[in-house]
């Protein structure tokens, strides 16, 4: 019985998973050949999507993009034994792309059956769980501190300071809310580890409710995710079946159930305390802080709430400990970064790596530049409130200092590329506009200041009045920037001044214009 | 205006099977939404009833939220991703493509009620971009040509 893998990660779907996986089953029973196949999650070398694998005694080979048709010639050819054919790309962890990352959080993501707990318990899953299990709250939370992990979901926040302000505030009943909202638009990490490993998250909350003593956990997800909704509660009904989760972890007398709610397609619900309004079945309005969450949190109680990833991250330091973890990085950007290269590149996916790699290395080292074949012109880092990156910026390293000394934001690790062909005041427009769209209408700046901009954006690309048109969209930047409630209005600034900085041209400006 | 039928007793339902959850409305909207394709405005008293809420809160929360609808979709709903990564792969030619051969534009339905068509932005498949989700499905690298071939193989299959 030979082991053959086809993802059932919802973009390898996309491109044709699922007929695939159809076509090598009518083919091995054509044949005789017995198979078992296994839906894994996707290894993130979208280019090479749908990878198949094949189980050898020497490891797996991969063989990618498959389609239908090839299915045929690959069983001709012995791809069960992992034999040459034309896609063939040899052994999969030997691909430099995947050989050279630094997997700790996507350690297990396109490698097991993501809803099989054997399988998670094979790779050594849960053995963060089993650890904190030993040790008392505070040393938990110390644990996490020690690593320097920030928050994965922009703010870069230090996941410790937050827990132990939960941990020291005294309530009946305290939560942990996971931000599984993931609106901005160049990130799919979130997605890929509830698609490919879902008990690595839930045992990341279940530490965090042992750390702070919340018993309530819920993961607020993206409507636009509906095979994530599918892995996360296989997975919950699985933990909870075998104890991992429930009244009584694993006989410890502690006690931790989680649920799975939908949001509704607010780009706003992803900040924190919105997306809290909406758990509570309100409009996605924005909080004031303090109270922080931490203190007043969901139903008014102490929460945490972390994104996906930074959650996702906790086993392995509770697991290997903090040190572990910090060991990686520089500066103040301790251990690694799940990046994620999309937009207009050759070699897109997923690549988790220490911090510190430029901006560079990722584009052609790993991207292989654009897809077009033309030159890279722009790169947006950090989603739709993230700046726009030229050419010049490109040795930059990846790390959250580096990036705000030069007014540019890592956030969630998404990296939108460009070539030549785009038009930056288009850009800087879309910018003004979705913030327009996406607003929760408490500020006046946000809410009516984008109106205006996207209307003062197009009086300068229809040249009205072009230098007093100029000065007005800088101006109304400085307004949004300094009085806005949240980071939508006050960073919307972020892509359309530094398309205007950096691309003046594309404004109908000669020269560069100063730095906002 | 015309009031669209619409099952009672699926809205009865979901109501009573969600209203003691902690945060309840926004499980019953979708409750609502996956049994009945929308949300009735004439079942918001019902859903204000259960929950003791205002109307005018009820219907502000239907508002807020791109996703709910107060209209019945067509037969499929096509989402379209309108963002950044997916404009960097041409998908506002696509976008044009689309409606061009639908004959809408976002938030219409065709006259044949097979497909309606909504914005949509990010879908998380920036890497197999530009992107579409009809149903629960994803499709990646959409061209004008796979567009076609997919929804010629829809309408076949509804035929
Ligand atoms: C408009 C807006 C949208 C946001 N969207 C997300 C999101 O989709 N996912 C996320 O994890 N954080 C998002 N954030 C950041 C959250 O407010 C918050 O910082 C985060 O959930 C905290 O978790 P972390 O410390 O683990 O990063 C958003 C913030 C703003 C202002
Ligand atoms: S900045 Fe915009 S989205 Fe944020 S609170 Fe103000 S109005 Fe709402
Ligand atoms: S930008 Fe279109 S799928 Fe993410």
């Amino acid at each position: 019985m030979t082991t053959v893998y086809v993802p059932r990660d919802s973009s390898a779907l996309g491109l044709g998973a699922e007929r695939v996986a159809g076509a090598i089953q009518m083919e091995a029973a054509k044949r005789n050949l017995p198979i078992d196949l296994v839906r894994n999650g996707s290894h993130g070398l979208y280019w090479l999507e749908p990878l198949v694998e094949v189980a050898t005694p020497a490891g797996r080979v991969a063989y990618g993009p498959v389609q239908p048709g090839d299915v045929a010639g690959l069983f001709d050819a012995g791809f069960l034994e992992g034999k040459a054919h034309p896609l063939c790309m040899g052994p999969t962890e030997e691909i430099p792309y995947l050989k050279n990352q630094e997997r700790l959080t996507f350690a297990r993501v396109g490698i097991t059956d993501p809803v099989s707990l054997d399988d998670y318990l094979a790779h050594d899953g849960y053995r963060g769980l089993r650890n904190a299990l030993g040790l008392d709250p505070a040393a938990i939370v110390e644990e996490v501190t020690a690593s320097g992990l920030r928050g994965r979901g922009g703010a870069a926040f230090p996941t410790g300071i937050k827990w132990k302000t939960v941990l020291n505030t005294p309530a009946d009943q305290k939560y942990i809310v996971c931000n599984a909202d993931e609106g901005d638009s160049g990130t799919f990490s979130d997605r890929m580890i509830m698609e490919g490993d879902p008990f690595v998250l839930i045992e990341g909350m279940t530490i965090a409710g042992l750390a702070v003593g919340a018993t309530q956990g819920y993961i607020y997800l993206r409507v636009e995710y509906p095979h994530a909704e599918i892995a996360l509660n296989q997975a919950i009904e699985a933990a909870l079946e075998a104890g991992y989760l429930g009244d009584d972890i694993l006989g410890s007398g502690k006690r931790f159930h989680l649920e799975v709610r939908l949001g509704a397609g607010a780009y706003v619900c992803g900040e924190e305390t919105a997306l809290l309004e909406s758990l509570e079945g309100k409009r996605g309005m924005v909080r004031f802080k303090p109270p922080l969450p931490a203190i007043e949190g969901l139903f008014g109680q102490p929460t945490v709430i972390n994104n996906v990833i930074s959650l996702a991250s906790v086993p392995i330091i509770l697991d290997k400990g903090g040190k572990y973890y910090a060991d990686y990085g520089m500066g103040r950007s301790r251990g690694t970064l799940p990046l994620q290269l999309a937009g207009n590149v050759k070699r897109p996916g997923l690549i988790e790596k220490a911090f510190g790699m430029t901006l560079r290395e990722l584009l052609y080292d790993y991207g292989g530049g654009s897809a077009s074949g033309r030159p890279i012109r722009a790169v947006q880092v950090g989603g739709p409130l993230g700046s726009f990156m030229p050419e010049s910026q490109f040795d930059t390293p990846l790390d959250y200092e580096a990036f705000s000394a030069i007014w540019a934001v890592l956030g969630h690790g998404g990296v939108v590329v460009f070539d030549d062909t785009v038009d930056m005041a288009k850009m800087a427009r879309y910018a003004m506009e979705f913030c327009a769209i996406e607003s929760c209408g408490k500020c006046t700046p946000c809410r009516i200041g984008s109106t205006r901009g996207v209307e003062v954006i197009d009086r300068i690309i229809d040249d009205q009045d072009r230098a007093k048109n100029l000065a007005l969209l800088r101006d109304l930047g400085d307004t949004m920037l300094a009085g806005s409630l949240c980071a939508l209005g006050g960073m919307t600034p972020y892509p359309v001044l530094s398309a205007l900085n950096h691309f003046p041209e594309d404004f109908g400006e000669k020269s560069v214009a100063q730095v906002a | 205006m015309t009031q669209t039928e619409w099952d009672r007793d699926a809205v009865t339902e979901v109501i009573e099977q969600k209203k003691s959850m902690p945060g309840a409305l926004l499980p019953i909207l979708h409750g609502i939404q996956d049994r009945i394709g929308f949300i009735p405005e004439d079942a918001v008293p019902q859903i204000a009833k259960a929950l003791n809420l205002s109307r005018a809160e009820v219907h502000g929360v239907i508002s807020f939220y791109h996703y709910f609808r107060t209209t019945p979709p067509g037969k499929r709903t096509i989402h379209l991703c309108r963002a950044e990564s997916c404009q960097a792969m041409n998908s506002e030619a696509l976008e044009a493509h689309i409606k061009a051969r639908l004959g809408i534009d976002y938030h219409e339905t065709t006259a044949d009620g097979a497909f309606s068509l909504e914005p949509v932005y990010c879908l998380g498949n920036c890497a197999c971009s530009p992107s579409m989700m009809i149903g629960h499905e994803v499709h990646g690298r959409v061209t004008p040509q796979s567009f076609d071939a997919i929804i010629n193989e829809l309408r076949e299959f509804a035929a």
